[in-house]
Formats: C-alpha cells, structure tokens, sequence
C-alpha cells in the first residue's frame, strides 16, 4: 500500500493538530476562520489542558500547532508552553504579536522546541490592516523585529493568501528574508467570519495561476501547510501530500475541547466529539463516527469524470461545505472552473454553528471601505432609487 | 561530534540522534526530530528495525545483519539511512 494510501485511511494518532486555546482575541479580522474574539467560559483549565498535553504525549503527537483567537493572551499561556516542550510535545504557536515582547522574544530564542508563527496578512500596512485591523501590521513587524533582535532563528510569516495581496508575493519574501524567517503561504477558506467576505477576498480564477506559476518559480523555500492541493489540477503537483487529511492525518481540537476535523471546519457537521465528556483525545480520534466515515474510501462524485481527479482530489472539503456547494463536487475554486455554474446557481450556505465574535466593535475592527466603482447618476439626483432600473 | 560530510559506509559505528523520537505505524515509522523540527517517514517497517538496532550495533552492516535484511538490498537501505543522517535523524558514533 501507498504511504497516502495509508494517510487516507487514517492514523492512530494525528501527524499535525492544531489546538486553538482560546476564543479570545485582541483583533477582530474580518476573515477570522473560527469567529474568535471573546472568550469562551467553558475554555479548559489549565489543569484539563496540561491533562491533554499528557495524552498527546503518550500518543506520540510530536508537535501541535496552537493558535486560536490570540493564544499568547490566555495568562497560562507561557506556562502550558513550557508543560508541552517538557512533555515532548514541540509546539508552533500562530500569534498576531501582540505579546511578542522583547523578554518574550528572549525567552523564546533560548528554547529549540518552539516555533512561532506571525500572522501578517499584506506587505503593507495598507493592505494588511484592511482586514486585519488598523495597527496590526506595526504590531507582526515589531514581534519580528523582536525576535530577531533577540536572536530567534527561522521565525514563520504566515499569510492567507487574498485577492488584495496576490501580488504582493515578492514583497512578502523580501519581508521573510528580511527578518531571517520562512514565509508561510495558506489558502482563504470560507469558514467562520471568512464565509462572509469570501466572495470579496478570494483570489480571482487569474490571480490562483499567479499564485501557482509564482510557487513552481519562487517556492522552493516557501511553506504551504500543503494548502493548494486544489491547484494542482494546473498540472504538475506542488510538494506536499496533496490530499485533504481531515479526521484522517489532521484535526482540531478547540478552546473548549472540541474536536472537529480539520482548523477549517468549526461546524457541528465536522464535530467528532469533545475530550471532556467522551472519553479523552484519543478515544474521540480512534473511534468517533464522522473520524470513521472521513477513514472511508471516499467517491469524487461529478468530479470522477475529470482528467485532472487523480491531481486535486476533488479539493477542499471545508471549502465546499461553507460556500453551500455538494461535497462530492467540485471546489469552489476548482481552477478547471467546473464549480462556476454551481456557484452560480441557488445554493444555501449553512448557518454558523458558534460564533465568538465581539458583540461590539472595538477600535481594532478592520474597516473594510470600498470606493465607489460607479459614480453617481447625477450630482442632485436625491432619490434612493436614482439609477435603478428594475 | 559528527561530521556532516562524512559519507556513511558500512564499517561504521552511527545511533538515532536523541533529539529524535519514532512513533510505530502500520507503514513503518514517523520519525521527529525535535531539534530541526524535521518529520520523517520511514516506510518499511525493516527500515525501521535497522534503524533502531544501529545504537546497539558495532556498525551499519551488522545493524542490517541483526535485522535481517538481505545483501542485494543493503544499498537502498544505506541509502535510505544517507537520507535520514542528512537530516541529522542519525548521528556517526564514535568508533
């Protein structure tokens, strides 16, 4: 049997698992994957997450990538850190910078088990805080300079990759190499507030070969968490294990011990079950229903029929779920375009089943203006209907 | 100390790197280098018993007598080991 043979019917144990600590966040980014920005009362003690960190090690889970919301603002943050690297699980952490201080960044380089990741979502500031929020550019590039400052080597800069910055690939590197980091590219996903400006940020069918044509030149020393699966269907196949690893290789356990198939599928669709009440990680991993079901040899659907099944596997199973598309179809960014029609047909997209999002907007609420693309019917025209012919 | 340009020959003594740890899989292993952070599939589970007879053994061929492999396959398993000592998976031991 194949080694993604193997991958396709799961693992004992997860090869990469992303652990969100908290919902509570400093910013409110307008695609923010798990709606954070409040914390949640029910998130694990810190007694129930070092209790985690013991399974994860008896399991063999080498590394967790722990984001959230902001991680580093969980007060136990620093300590469950330490517990983790102790217990021999490597930690990367994905922070906004926020806490990146120079002591931070001190303590951080003296350690070889951690990772961290500054998320930074432009190349300028401009682009950045559109939908980041005003002053989160200054802020990952002050946490780099910290870092660097403080000797931290191979620092990840993660980017999600939008219509707005497409272009910015090269400036991106240039910031990477600037800083002595590794510049970390992922996809936009439709999930959590990102369903409700996907249609506005995801790259236009143009800008997806850009980003493919710039990764085959440029991106060799490029990271891409195997993120762009779905371009392989361009061609030749981008490195990594083009495969979607959800329940399979891949899951995600949220701030309050949730645990759902993938960081892209906060939805009670794709929720395997909680640690706490069903018998701990492991118990949910090895046995839960939906985990068994994702195991299962699985059919393409419409999209068998295609030359190119074999390259992209149909694509990104969140993808298709957020934007109300079959599962067994077509991504919605299927760069063939057999999803155009669907896309553009009725479709329902579901309804999010949780949201932590602030209740009030705070100042660090990206402003996501537009200007006008048509001007005015007339100087005077004062009626609100003026131009609009039915 | 190892060197990072010796090649790996047969006569010599080389151990798993303790930084790296091997979880048991129906293919084989995943190896983790905690250090460098590097993941690892071993694909066969000979590989994987070689791998870990070498601390033990005097050198590499006796590791992949110990574990059984046959000789006309004793280069693709030296070369899957070339793989995992450029990855610092394993370190030369001293003689």
């Amino acid at each position: 049997m194949r080694l993604v043979e193997h991958f396709e019917h799961g693992l004992d144990a997860p090869i990469c698992l992303t652990w969100e600590l908290t919902y509570a966040c400093n910013l409110e980014c307008a695609h923010c994957l798990s709606s954070s920005g409040r914390r949640d009362p029910r998130e694990l003690t810190t007694e129930q997450c070092e209790a985690v960190i013991d399974e994860l090690q008896r399991m063999q889970v080498f590394y967790v990538n722990i984001g959230g919301g902001e991680p580093t603002i969980r007060p136990d943050f620093w300590h469950l850190l330490e517990y983790a690297v102790a217990h021999q699980v490597g930690v990367k952490f994905s922070t906004n910078g926020v806490r990146i201080t120079p002591e931070r960044a001190a303590f951080l380089a003296s350690t070889d088990y951690v990772d961290v990741q500054i998320s930074l979502d432009g190349a300028t500031a401009e682009v950045n805080d559109y939908v980041r929020g005003p002053g989160s550019f200054d802020t990952a590039i002050r946490a780099l300079e910290n870092l660097q400052d403080a000797g931290f080597k191979d620092a990840k800069i993660s980017v999600v990759c939008t219509r707005q910055n497409i272009g910015q690939l090269d400036e991106f590197k240039a910031i990477a190499d600037r800083y002595g980091a590794t510049l970390r590219l992922t996809r936009l996903r439709p999930s959590g507030r990102g369903a409700d400006v996907w249609d506005e940020l995801h790259p236009l069918p143009e800008q997806q070969r850009e980003l493919y044509d710039w990764l085959m030149a440029s991106g060799d020393n490029v990271l891409t968490g195997d993120s762009f699966f779905h371009l392989a269907a361009f061609g030749e196949a981008l490195p990594g294990l083009n495969l979607c690893g959800a329940g399979r290789v891949v899951c995600l356990i949220d701030p309050v011990g949730d645990v759902y198939a993938c960081p892209f599928a906060i939805h009670d669709q794709f929720h395997a079950g909680n640690l706490l009440t069903d018998g701990g990680f492991r118990q949910v991993w090895q046995t839960s229903p939906l985990f068994q079901e994702l195991r299962s040899p699985q059919t393409g659907g419409a999209c068998t029929k295609c030359a190119h099944y074999d390259a992209c596997r149909g694509g990104c199973m969140a993808a298709k779920f957020f934007t109300g598309l079959p599962l067994d179809g077509p991504d919605p960014e299927c760069v063939q375009g057999h999803s155009e029609l669907a896309l553009a047909g009725a479709r329902t997209v579901p309804a999010a089943s949780q949201d932590h999002s602030k209740a009030a907007p705070t100042r660090n609420q990206p402003v996501m203006l537009k200007l006008m693309t048509r001007p005015p019917v007339s100087d005077c025209a004062e009626s609100p209907l003026a131009g609009f012919t039915p | 100390m190892t060197d990072p340009t010796a090649e790996l020959g047969l006569d010599q003594p080389w151990a798993l790197s303790p930084s790296v740890q091997l979880r048991p899989e129906p293919f084989g292993a995943l190896a983790y280098h905690f250090g460098n952070r590097k993941l690892i599939f071993l694909k066969r589970p000979e590989l994987v018993s070689v791998v870990r007879g070498l601390g033990e053994a005097s050198d590499v061929r006796c590791a992949l007598v110990t574990a059984g492999i046959p000789e006309p396959s004793w280069p693709s398993y030296v070369a899957a080991l070339e793989g995992l000592a450029a990855s610092d998976m394993i370190l030369r031991t001293a003689a």
